[in-house]
């Protein structure tokens, strides 16, 4: 019986991953909500400071017009006008780099909802102290720590520079 | 549109010779600091703790607070 059930589970684990991995394309049966499916297989354009070279150029599909101006790239660079420049740089990349550090305020959201979900984790521990935590130890109470305290400077705990070393004996106190 | 080219080369090397001395400085002092500030005060407390220290003296008030296990308190 046992073995039966985990073939079964085997062969279909196996025909998942030929699936996921035999298909071009990244839509699976279950995956509805993305619109344009990129092929994640292929070489990918990235905006990031760590990636100054990325793997393809921006603009794949290039009009007529700048189809010829890529064929004058050809040429000598000195040839080619200032707002020619600009427009293949911008067939070649989207953003500059300027553009790419340009500073944003999505840190405020990041430690707005971190802060959220510590409060959400607060209020979970506190009901659990109420509902959940059984009594503490005896060892807590006000009384056995009393006693607890005394017993270690009756044995001179750290009596150089720790603990014993600030209670006044002759005096019976703190020093 | 002609920029001067940038340094290309000895970029760690330059970066190196300013931040080494320093990092050089900062940990000598750094020790220095500690040997001054913690351990000579602590090996004065201990000087100090042990130098009037009466071992039976202390001894007998540990004992009269019954902490021991193989001697009792004169007492009991």
């Amino acid at each position: 019986m046992l073995h039966l059930t985990t073939g079964r589970l085997g062969s279909l684990l196996a025909r998942r991953v030929t699936a996921a991995l035999s298909s071009s394309s990244v839509r699976m049966a279950s995956h509805s909500h993305e619109v344009s499916q990129t092929d994640m297989s292929q070489p990918m354009y990235v905006d990031r400071l760590d990636i100054p070279l990325p793997d393809k150029p921006y603009k794949d599909n290039l009009s007529a017009e700048e189809q010829s101006l890529k064929k004058k790239e050809e040429g000598p660079w000195s040839q080619l006008t200032k707002e020619e420049k600009i427009a293949l740089y911008r067939m070649m990349f989207c953003q500059t780099f300027p553009e790419m550090k340009q500073p944003s305020d999505e840190w405020k959201t990041v430690v707005g909802v971190a802060l959220i979900f510590l409060g959400i984790s607060g209020l979970v521990v506190w009901w659990q102290k109420v509902f959940v935590y059984p009594k503490t130890p005896r060892t807590f109470d006000e009384e056995w720590q009393a006693k607890q305290l005394k017993r270690m400077l009756d044995m001179r705990a750290n009596p150089v520079e720790g603990f014993s070393a600030k209670w006044d004996y002759e005096k019976g106190q703190w020093k | 549109m002609s920029l001067p080219k940038p340094v290309m080369r000895g970029l760690l090397a330059r970066r190196l010779k300013l931040h080494l001395p320093i990092a050089f400085v900062l940990a000598i002092g750094s020790a220095i600091a500690f040997k001054y500030t913690v351990t000579e005060p602590r090996k004065q407390a201990y000087a100090d703790f042990y130098k009037n220290y009466d071992s039976d003296k202390e001894f007998n008030a540990m004992k009269e607070a019954g902490i021991f296990e193989s001697v009792q308190p004169s007492g009991e």
